[in-house]
């Protein structure tokens, strides 16, 4: 257990020192930007003479030398200022809390879908390498990796919400529900089936071919030989003994597959006029509201190193090899 | 077919066997096939169907078969979409060929310097590789086109930046596993210089993954180009398939042609590149057929 603590504690500290990183990134980009805060918002004013540049500039510490820009700059971070968004005027860090909760739940619902859905595929064609299904697996997990998931999710909409008018086109809600708990529950989850669909077929594609990849590999090992020889039934020997250890490469997929994910999801919000933290990014983008779109970005990627901590953690529980040593 | 045997040949060391195998996969063969007449339909097309996909030619809103209607119908302003997915496909495989070169690079260099050296050389480039993994891919290239602005050299400098830890890391994985094999010893042994066993005897030796690994590399750059195109991120005076669907996409409720066919064009190209990249990897290492 010692060993586990000291694990997960080193690879904490490690985490904290790439997220400075990403900072000291996104700090370095911003200085590549032609231009800086101070004509921003003598273009925003009207006013333009040196005299008005240079006092913005010392209010805003813009005359300091880059590397005190810098250690002010992660310093902001550390105490979670992410900066006011020149839009809202409002800190960027409540803008994205509040957008937090509908991009969890379409990413996560879409990964447990694509995850959960995607085993099963493997596990079936795995076991009959032959058959018509698992050629269509391998030809769907192509198509998948080669479709835009901006397209999957406009085609969803073009059949399932104005051909067949059963789903809703976009949104999260609808006002009619407003104060009834189980009705507004039943619309959320109407309004989530078409964007986690679409994000979440194109991530079953790659996981049903590594889950049936993984399995083949598995299911040809000797632990498996041996556990049939001494006459273990098929259903133990496949569910038990085969599908822990071949799970373990779709984990690790879809761990280090969030950050695309969370791209996926932004597409997806966009499509879908979901409110989520993707949607604001964009909408960062043709605002020129460039701190709440930095501010997401150093987000996210802290989303994505939170998310590597958590695969990290259950591989460990999972596969007790992986304890010692722990590198990649 | 002779085109098929030259690119084949040029990234191919010693393995006629593995061209062989490649040309006996029909449908990696099919893909090529395909890809190639993308290719020269994005190059010649334009010039050759005459009608620019940037021109008013007919009534908005027709679909196809409809009275009038060019064969694929016309979108929200009357032009021709037919025309918008024959040249529509110029700037994102141009875009996508360069970024994908410049992943590959970026790549192989990292990768190649941290798996020939290992030790702190190797540690600190990984971390430095780790912290582009971390950032999410669409968000980072956006960002780097906020602040640099749009246009071709932008957008694959874009791209580019984004793709290569995936390289880097396959490219690190194969050094460090050839590095110990006894040819490399060999070389180090008759006292070759590094830079000559890393890029004469090991590099080429690592190419049959790291090919594969670009043949995905561009199908991914081809769907992040696009998905810039869609949002609108891109020069938007070119038109692009990705920038259709961002364009027409208002109108899906009640004229899904406008969408239709230019998202089917890149499905068609990255399936046909998938097929070539599905066929090279069981033609370089038959044991991993069908998986």
């Amino acid at each position: 257990m010692t060993a586990l603590a000291r694990g997960i504690g080193s690879r904490l500290g490690q985490a904290i020192g790439l997220l400075l990183a990403v900072v000291v990134v996104v700090f370095f980009l911003i200085q590549l930007a032609p231009g800086d805060a101070a004509l921003y918002l003598a273009g925003d004013q009207g006013v333009g003479d040196a005299e008005f540049l240079a006092r913005v500039r010392a209010d805003y510490g813009l005359d300091q030398p880059l590397l005190v820009q810098l250690g002010t700059y992660i310093g902001n971070v550390a105490q979670l200022n992410l900066g006011e968004s020149t839009y809202f005027n409002e800190p960027v860090l409540g803008l994205i809390i509040e957008r937090l909760f509908a991009t969890v739940l379409l990413a996560g619902t879409s990964l447990i879908f694509a995850v959960g859905l995607g085993v099963a595929i493997g596990v079936y064609t795995a076991r009959r390498p032959e058959s018509p299904m698992s050629s269509a697996a391998t030809v769907a997990s192509l198509v998948g990796f080669s479709t835009p998931v901006f397209y999957s999710a406009i085609m969803f909409i073009v059949v399932f919400a104005a051909k067949w008018r059963l789903l809703p086109v976009g949104g999260i809600e609808d006002v009619r529900y407003d104060g009834n708990w189980v009705g507004e529950t039943i619309d959320l989850l109407q309004h989530l089936v078409l964007p986690a669909l679409s994000l979440g077929i194109i991530y079953l594609a790659i996981y049903s071919r590594l889950a049936r990849a993984s399995m083949l590999e598995v299911l040809e090992s000797d632990y498996i030989r041996t556990a049939r020889a001494k006459g273990a039934r098929e259903r133990v020997v496949v569910y038990k003994h085969a599908l822990r250890n071949a799970i373990i490469p779709v984990i690790t997929a879809a761990g280090l597959q969030v950050g695309n994910l969370l791209s996926g999801a932004l597409l997806v919000e966009v499509v879908f006029a979901w409110p989520g933290i993707g949607r604001l990014a964009v909408d960062s983008i043709f605002r020129r509201d460039s701190p709440t779109l930095l501010g997401i970005m150093i987000f996210s990627s802290a989303m994505v190193i939170v998310a590597n901590l958590l695969t990290d953690l259950v591989y460990r529980i999972i596969d007790p090899r992986i304890r010692v040593g722990g590198s990649r | 077919m002779t085109d098929v045997g030259v690119a084949i040949e040029q990234v191919e060391t010693g393995g006629r066997g593995a061209l062989r195998m490649f040309l006996r996969n029909k449908a990696a063969v099919v893909g090529l096939v395909v890809f190639s007449l993308i290719v020269l339909v994005t190059i010649f097309g334009p010039g050759l169907y005459g009608i620019s996909a940037n021109k008013m030619v007919a009534k908005p809103f027709l679909g196809p078969g409809s009275e009038l209607a060019p064969l694929l119908g016309t979108d929200y302003l009357g032009r021709d979409i037919l025309a918008g997915v024959i040249g529509g496909g110029r700037a994102t495989l141009l875009v996508a060929a360069v970024a994908a070169a410049m992943t590959m690079t970026i790549g192989i260099v990292v990768g190649s310097l941290a798996g020939y050296f290992g030790g702190w050389i190797d540690a600190l480039l990984m971390r430095f590789t780790e912290i582009f993994q971390v950032m999410p891919g669409l968000l980072f290239s956006m960002v780097v086109i906020f602040l640099l602005g749009p246009g071709t050299r932008n957008e694959t400098l874009a791209i580019g930046l984004t793709l290569w830890p995936l390289a880097a890391r396959l490219a690190r994985a194969e050094f460090l596993r050839l590095r110990e094999l006894e040819y490399v010893k060999a070389a180090r042994a008759i006292g070759c210089s590094d830079l000559r066993i890393m890029f004469r005897t090991i590099l080429p030796n690592a190419m049959p993954p790291l090919l594969v690994s670009a043949t995905l590399t561009v199908v991914i750059a081809i769907l992040f180009h696009s998905g810039l195109a869609f949002l609108g991120m891109v020069d938007v005076n070119t038109i692009s398939w990705g920038s259709m669907l961002g364009k027409n996409r208002g109108y899906t409720l009640t004229a899904w042609w406008m969408v239709f066919f230019p998202g089917i064009a890149i499905v068609i190209t990255g399936l046909s590149i998938s097929l070539v990249g599905d066929g090279l990897q069981d033609a370089f290492n038959p044991k991993l057929r069908g998986r």
